[in-house]
């Protein structure tokens, strides 16, 4: 009863990353029928473009960026949301509308309120006098800028999520537990760093891991807010493998690309396993 | 004593302020589509217009121009298509395999489910490329049946995964009952273990929808024509002419897709936390 | 050492209409060995948790030693308490373990290793300090939780419940060894059990409660010879005492004392029993039957007995309750009254 479930997932996973390897080494071109080997010809030629080191370089800024802030801020947040209070079903929903929300919705309401000329946060800006009238920055237009505001777009949508996976973690720890910690003497901040933020450190894991996999490998953010402009400067990894693979039609570029992302993926696998071994031996 | 009041006092304060704080930054942006859908132009294009209120009486212009002028309602019903296909696709491919392995006993039906839920991290930022190619040569280009054969690619490991641990959950004895009670051991999964599960079934299509609905990377690469789009594609790129963003109807329609699938994910959350916990909850 | 005292303490939880605790008065006394016994939902723990101060009392106040400690947080409290699950922490080491309360009680760290030594060597851990606690056994896990309640030298020792997790045969030996336990350290300890065995064999004294109301406090002997009340005759003993409506008396007899008519000397009750069942349970035999005719016709009631030679199934026997072991409750309180002549023809 396993084998049609494995063969599909096989046929449409295996079947094509085995193709992508052998679009790497190859001239495949959208329209080109014909095949040939060009060894390692691809890679060369990626890791000479300046677009790629920015990408390469990006990838990992919004990556371990975006991880910071939001396990600092859901580490904040699941304290807050731990106990019951008046409203608080509304407010989860509320919270979670980022990570429900389609991706690319989320970041079109985003590229709104980023908008060069009519953004809501340059108004709030100007109006507090931080800036003068029409002296806001382009929030998606300077480079600088445009990362921080993919890095914190990455951040917002991932919030809820690693929130609603630390509270199951908090709420999983058994309320003797910091209760003994009150008794024995501990206030909130010991109880916090010295009993559960250890006691929480594989859901935290298992909460990095899931956003390094989100973050990393997503391109729809970037794809809508600023299709890695300006000038190439907030283009990631599979946001190039698109633009040169789809668009520019070279698929031997794209694909050659999309395969740097293998490696991490791998590392966050093998960690993900040793997580979840650790969880069933304790 | 004074010192325990004024702590307490403190921490109230804290408790409001970063629930605030927190429901503004995550929420602000939907609560932005819902004002900005009910504005008129002349109010959303007008800088020196206090943004916060309705400088011009509210108007249902922009939903009539999403509704009549637009293919929206065409892509809502796409997406519901694809979503109620892949489902069913999604359910006839889990259900047997979830079952066969949660009944495998020893470490190789472990083995199995981990190395099917580690392919639900495989990327489709990894495979569109390869994969634009085979739905090319089979003459699905720009067919909304390309996205119902790739979308089980990640649908089926992770509704395993989630089916998996509600099998678990139901005793042996039940089913080794039924078949005493002169059911084979297909009946019992069918007559005994398929009713009790109706809940976890029930989360694994709704989850199953979720992402499809949020899927973007392969309705990007493998659909063109306007007709065709999901919402995920169709809004942030069709609503779109040139340089010219019809944000009145934008983000209505980023809004009216995502409350129906906020409501939904809100209702199975907990189950849906359970899958992705992977055990280091205990 | 400290005495730790109630005074109408009372705790209403939200959206519950009877208080889970009501108007309990208590003092311990210095040094005892305090049970607090009931089944569940009796209140025992919501109790021993306001003594701690893990939850508020609706109304009443707490004194520890003597000073008013309502407002005051677990810490500032100066208890131990040692939880039903024990409640190590899972990711420190037996060491840490014991040493955490003085780490947050920030005792001066050039003292930890000769406190933490100390108690270790008190409950015969000094070998298990580098382990982590989910590699202890029940009883170690135990031992290394009354560690940590002694090691920084608490007024008083609450206990919730800290057998329950052990199984049967592991229970009396470390029912024996806390015995010795607080012999040694002689603190003052409240300890909450459902188990009347453990409060019979543990308590000084034992604090009887149901439904939050405080049915009886005194000794094992006082509770199970003179009960207050209907609940504490029949909450302790197994089997419980008989009980019989006679007009508006309610009349209690043990089953250790209902035994046949000819080896019942002096004043007593006497009835006919049939009997209905015979249990041998090794060094004693229970009786079950019906009583046959009189006042009492048609009662169900258990006699406890070390032979039951001569009785048969379905036979009908006559058996006597000496007199001056009859209890006697109000039919409408319920609560003890007097001893009077009753007549049960």
């Amino acid at each position: 009863m396993l084998a049609p479930a494995v063969l599909y997932i096989l046929l449409l996973v295996a079947g094509p990353f085995l193709l992508a390897i052998f679009y790497a080494f190859s001239d495949a071109r959208i329209g080109n029928t014909r095949l040939h080997f060009v060894g390692l010809e691809n890679f060369r030629s990626i890791l000479q473009s300046p677009s790629f080191r920015i990408a390469v370089r990006n990838s990992f800024i919004f990556t371990i960026g975006s991880q910071i802030v939001v396990i600092v801020a859901s580490s904040i947040l699941a304290i807050a949301l731990e106990k019951p209070f008046r409203g608080r079903g509304v407010l989860r929903f509320l919270m979670l509308l980022p990570w429900v929300a389609p991706i690319a919705l989320g970041a079109i309401g985003w590229k709104w309120l980023l908008d060069s000329i009519y953004s809501v946060i340059s108004w709030v800006l100007v109006a507090l006098h931080v800036y003068k009238p029409f002296g806001a920055p382009m929030w998606l237009g300077e480079p600088h800028l445009a990362i921080t505001s993919v890095l914190l777009v990455h951040s917002w949508r991932l919030i809820p999520f690693s929130t609603v996976i630390l509270l199951a973690g908090r709420t999983a720890i058994p309320k003797d537990i910091p209760e003994a910690a009150a008794v024995d003497g501990a206030g909130f901040w010991r109880t916090e760093f010295l009993i559960l933020l250890p006691m929480m450190m594989p859901i935290i894991s298992v909460a990095v891991l899931f956003g390094i996999i989100f973050t990393f490998t997503d391109m729809t953010v970037v794809y809508i807010l600023t299709a890695g402009g300006p000038f190439d400067s907030t283009q990631v990894l599979p946001s190039l493998a698109f633009t040169l693979g789809i668009q520019g039609s070279d698929l031997a570029a794209g694909a050659a690309i999309s395969l740097f992302l293998v490696p991490l993926l791998v590392i966050i696998a093998y960690l993900m396993l040793r997580v979840a071994h650790r969880a069933e031996v304790t | 004593m004074q010192t325990s009041i004024s702590g307490h006092l403190f921490r109230r304060i804290a408790h409001v302020l970063v629930i605030t704080v927190f429901t503004v930054a995550l929420a602000f942006p939907f609560y932005w589509m819902l004002i900005t859908s009910f504005k008129q132009n002349v109010d959303l294009y007008t800088m020196a217009n206090n943004p916060f209120i309705f400088n011009a009486k509210p108007t249902l212009d922009h939903l009539t121009f999403l509704f009549t002028q637009t293919r929206f309602v065409r892509w809502l019903a796409n997406t519901t298509f694809v979503g109620v296909v892949v489902v069913s696709i999604t359910l006839v491919f889990a259900l047997p395999a979830a079952y066969s392995l949660a009944r495998l006993s020893g470490r190789w039906g472990e083995r199995v489910g981990i190395g099917i839920f580690l392919t639900y991290l495989v990327p489709p930022t990894l495979l569109f490329i390869p994969l634009s190619r085979v739905i090319a040569y089979l003459g699905l280009q720009d067919s909304l049946w390309a996205l119902i054969l790739v979308y089980p690619s990640f649908t089926v490991p992770f509704s395993i995964w989630l089916l998996m641990g509600f099998f678990k959950a139901i005793p042996r004895e039940l089913e080794d009952a039924a078949m005493v009670d002169g059911l084979t051991r297909f009946g019992a999964f069918a007559k005994m273990v398929i009713p009790i599960s109706t809940s976890g079934i029930l989360t694994v299509v709704i989850f199953t929808f979720t992402l499809v609905t949020q899927e973007f990377v392969y309705a990007l690469t493998f659909l063109s024509s306007e007709a065709n789009q999901m919402i995920g594609t169709g809004i942030p790129i069709f609503l779109v002419r040139g340089d010219v963003y019809y944000w009145g109807a934008l983000m209505a329609a980023c809004l009216i897709a995502t409350l129906p699938i906020a409501f939904l994910y809100n209702l199975f959350l907990d189950r849906f936390i359970a899958g992705f916990t992977v055990g280091a909850v205990k | 050492m400290a005495v730790v005292e109630t005074r109408d303490l009372t705790k209403v939880f939200k959206g519950e209409g009877l208080g889970a605790v009501n108007n309990v008065n208590l003092e311990t006394r210095e040094g005892e060995f305090l049970v607090f016994l009931g089944p569940s939902g009796s209140g025992k723990t919501t109790l021993l948790r306001m003594i701690a101060g893990l939850e508020a009392p609706t109304s009443g106040d707490i004194l520890i030693g003597g000073r008013v400690v309502n407002d005051l947080s677990p810490r500032e409290r100066r208890i131990a308490m040692v939880f039903q699950s024990y409640a190590l922490y899972p990711h420190l080491s037996v060491y840490k373990n014991i040493a955490f309360p003085l780490k947050a009680q920030k005792v001066k760290k050039e003292l930890h290793k000769e406190k933490v030594e100390w108690a270790a060597a008190l409950l015969g851990i000094g070998a298990l300090l580098e382990r982590k606690p989910r590699e202890l056994s029940g009883g170690e896990r135990q031992r290394v939780a009354l560690a940590r309640a002694i090691v920084r030298e608490p007024a008083v020792f609450l206990l919730d419940e800290p057998l329950s997790n052990l199984d049967a045969k592991l229970r009396a030996s470390a029912r024996e060894e806390l015995e010795r336990f607080h012999r040694r350290v002689g603190t003052t300890t409240i300890y909450v059990t459902h188990d009347q065995v453990e409060a019979m064999a543990m308590g000084d004294r034992v604090l009887v409660l149901n439904k939050g109301v405080v049915h009886q406090l005194g000794t094992p002997a006082e509770v199970y010879d003179n009960p207050a009340d209907t609940f504490v005759a029949t909450f302790l003993g197994s089997p419980p005492m008989n009980l019989a409506g006679v007009a508006e008396l309610i009349v209690g007899f043990r089953p250790e004392h209902l035994r046949p008519t000819a080896s019942v000397t002096g004043e007593a009750l006497s009835f006919r029993l049939r009997v209905e069942n015979i249990e041998y349970l090794g060094a004693e035999w229970i009786v079950s039957g019906t009583v046959v005719g009189g006042r009492l016709g048609g009662k169900k009631v258990f006699s406890r007995l070390t032979s039951a030679q001569g009785l048969a199934l379905e036979g009908t026997y006559d058996f006597a309750v000496p007199q001056r072991e009859l209890k006697f409750f109000d039919h409408s309180t319920e609560k003890r009254v007097a001893p009077r002549a009753v007549s049960l023809q």
